[in-house]
């Protein structure tokens, strides 16, 4: 293939297309099981755009044909204006992915490999250790840039995966599960190179477990399940569309349990915990009057809890079978790593 | 610039990594020169003053006679071991990175291969300077020196070659470093220890036609004066289709899987 080594100018040459991504109709199977079954986005370009979904659900697929590792099936993507199947050397060349598992030469130093990075973009010698140095500082790598890749803890390993990613300064950044398995302070980080990165353009598509996540980052979010994007939205359009929010209250006495239940008729009952669940979304207006409501009634609540949809509550909303298996497995996994 | 410039370049960035990690970590260079030099202590010391009395000479004829042969032995082996490289990177993230990103495709598997090459050849160096030490003399000319050299390398590109290959087909880097064994214990059944006039009719057969044969009879004719005939040839022969097989064969499985 001897076309694929022309050069494509990176970030040169009219303005960038409005939209990063597109993507019609993508399909692809393993054997028998289908794991894209007609998948449809549009990602504006210069936002940050999140798939959400658990293990299984086709996000990682995603990447890999919208970053040209992997063909699909059926259905056409255009990233930064080339389509993915007729020019993916275009695409290579306007990308840049950081994939679940580090990419990184783990016996070299962390600045050899922003060095390797440097060189396969034919950057020059001087540039590219101008770039290598400015990207070990901004990812607090500096100290250790003389050190074996090998040696890094996770949250060092992702740091160095994402600033080789940035050697190039891609128009279009994909990052499959940027935060899986690392602890939450090395999250807070991550979040916050995202989020500098859009402020520099840049089109960020990330795919996530985590809903908070989504919700923290992205400008607007795609729930995808079984291959298919069950939802599209900003977080606070999709939120809306989940029920779920409940505030928990729990009594001492099966007396003050029994007043309170007199008092919210609406309230559902856990007997058992002596607990009363409350539909609602927790919002200060809204606890106060449930409180005003106890007080009235003379019954203090031993404790209250407000309590959020998660990815399961999100699941079960909008696909109608929630993540059997895969919300467990979400949690293993959480919890494994 | 032109793409051809860009696929050399990207061909030495890669070629340059890995002699960075062959640096780096010399335990397999270093195993790859050990393996040939016990080889020849072994059998200079050990079994040197019977093989050489059945062939008609004496211990310091045997290592005139053994010394080609392990030096073939040992090209082959360390040449094998690109796949336990190959297939570490695969199965690493590394390679899914490459692939994403606007290089020349070939250039991963000719990094490995020159790579591989180089270290391959320099670790020819000290084997050579220990079959000299134990009382080695070739009458060769400074032009069948250079010969050698190119036959060997001809002998690692095209061992190399397969090799990727093999490390391409391994799903773990435990099962790339077992693959290699056959080619590695191939000179054994040739004519690198023992001639294969000696052995069993079945065995001799299979001796007189595998590759390593001709490779092992071409290098002992140009260090040691002994006729070469048309060894020369079909040795070159074989490089060139095991070579091709390796490369043709390597380029079909880079291209098709996508390992995690």
């Amino acid at each position: 293939m001897p076309s694929s080594v022309m050069p494509t100018p990176r970030r040169a040459g009219g303005p960038q297309p409005l939209v990063a991504v597109s993507a019609v109709g993508l399909r692809k199977s393993y054997g028998d099981r289908t794991v894209l079954d007609g998948l449809d986005l549009h990602i504006p370009a210069g936002s940050v755009y999140a798939l959400l979904g658990p293990n299984g659900a086709g996000k990682t697929t995603t990447v890999q044909i919208l970053s040209t590792l992997v063909a699909a099936d059926g259905g056409q993507a255009r990233v930064a204006g080339h389509d993915v199947a007729t020019s993916p050397d275009g695409v290579r060349a306007a990308i840049g992915v950081t994939g679940q598992f580090a990419a990184l030469d783990d016996l070299l130093t962390a600045e050899e490999n922003l060095l390797l990075m440097a060189d396969l973009l034919h950057l020059g010698k001087r540039e590219g250790r101008t770039r290598a140095r400015e990207l070990l500082q901004r990812f607090d790598i500096a100290d250790v840039a003389h050190e074996r890749a090998a040696t890094f803890s996770g949250g060092m390993r992702r740091r160095l995966d994402l600033a080789m990613t940035l050697v190039g300064d891609p128009q279009v950044i994909f990052l499959d599960e940027p935060t899986t398995g690392l602890d939450p302070r090395s999250r807070r980080t991550m979040w916050d190179t995202v989020r500098s990165l859009v402020a520099g353009g840049t089109t960020v598509l990330l795919t996530t477990q985590y809903l908070e996540e989504a919700d923290q980052l992205a400008d607007r979010i795609a729930v995808l399940d079984g291959g298919r994007i069950v939802a599209e939205g900003t977080a606070d359009e999709l939120k809306a569309r989940i029920p779920g929010s409940h505030v928990r209250l729990r009594f001492t006495g099966s007396a003050a349990y029994e007043c309170a239940a007199a008092a919210l008729p609406h309230a559902a009952r856990d007997d058992e915990n002596l607990a009363l669940r409350v539909a609602g979304d927790g919002g200060p207006d809204a606890l106060r009057t449930l409180l005003d409501r106890l007080d009235a009634a003379g019954v203090r609540a031993a404790g209250l809890s407000v309590h959020t949809p998660d990815l399961d509550d999100v699941f079960l909303a909008l696909t109608g079978h929630g993540t059997t298996g895969a919300g467990t497995s979400l949690r293993t996994k959480e919890t494994l790593r | 610039m032109s793409s051809l410039t860009f696929a050399v370049q990207d061909a030495t960035t890669m070629l340059r990594r890995n002699l960075r990690h062959a640096i780096r970590y010399p335990a397999v260079g270093l195993g790859s020169a050990l393996m040939p030099i016990l080889m020849l202590l072994l059998f200079v010391y050990a079994f040197g003053d019977a093989i050489g009395a059945g062939m008609g000479g004496g211990r310091d004829a045997y290592l005139e006679y053994l010394t080609p042969g392990v030096v073939i032995m040992g090209v082959a082996a360390g040449s094998m071991s690109t796949s336990i490289a190959v297939c570490s990177d695969m199965t690493g993230g590394i390679v899914n990175r490459f692939r994403t990103m606007n290089i020349t495709r070939s250039s991963f598997m000719t990094g490995h291969v020159l790579g591989s090459v180089v270290q391959t050849m320099a670790c020819m160096v000290p084997v050579v300077g220990v079959a000299l030490a134990l009382g080695f003399r070739s009458g060769a000319t400074p032009l069948e020196w250079l010969a050698a050299a190119g036959l060997l390398t001809a002998v690692a590109f095209a061992v190399t070659w397969l090799s990727v290959a093999l490390g391409l087909i391994s799903k773990t880097v435990e099962s790339a470093s077992n693959k290699p064994l056959l080619v590695q214990f191939l000179p054994f059944l040739g004519s690198a220890f023992v001639p294969a006039g000696s052995m069993s009719p079945g065995l001799r057969w299979f001796a007189e036609n595998q590759p390593f044969t001709p490779m092992t009879e071409t290098l002992r004719g140009l260090l040691s004066g002994s006729e070469i005939g048309d060894n020369g040839w079909i040795s070159l022969a074989w490089c060139a289709g095991i070579g091709l097989v390796g490369y043709v064969w390597s380029r079909a499985l880079f291209r098709s899987t996508t390992k995690r």
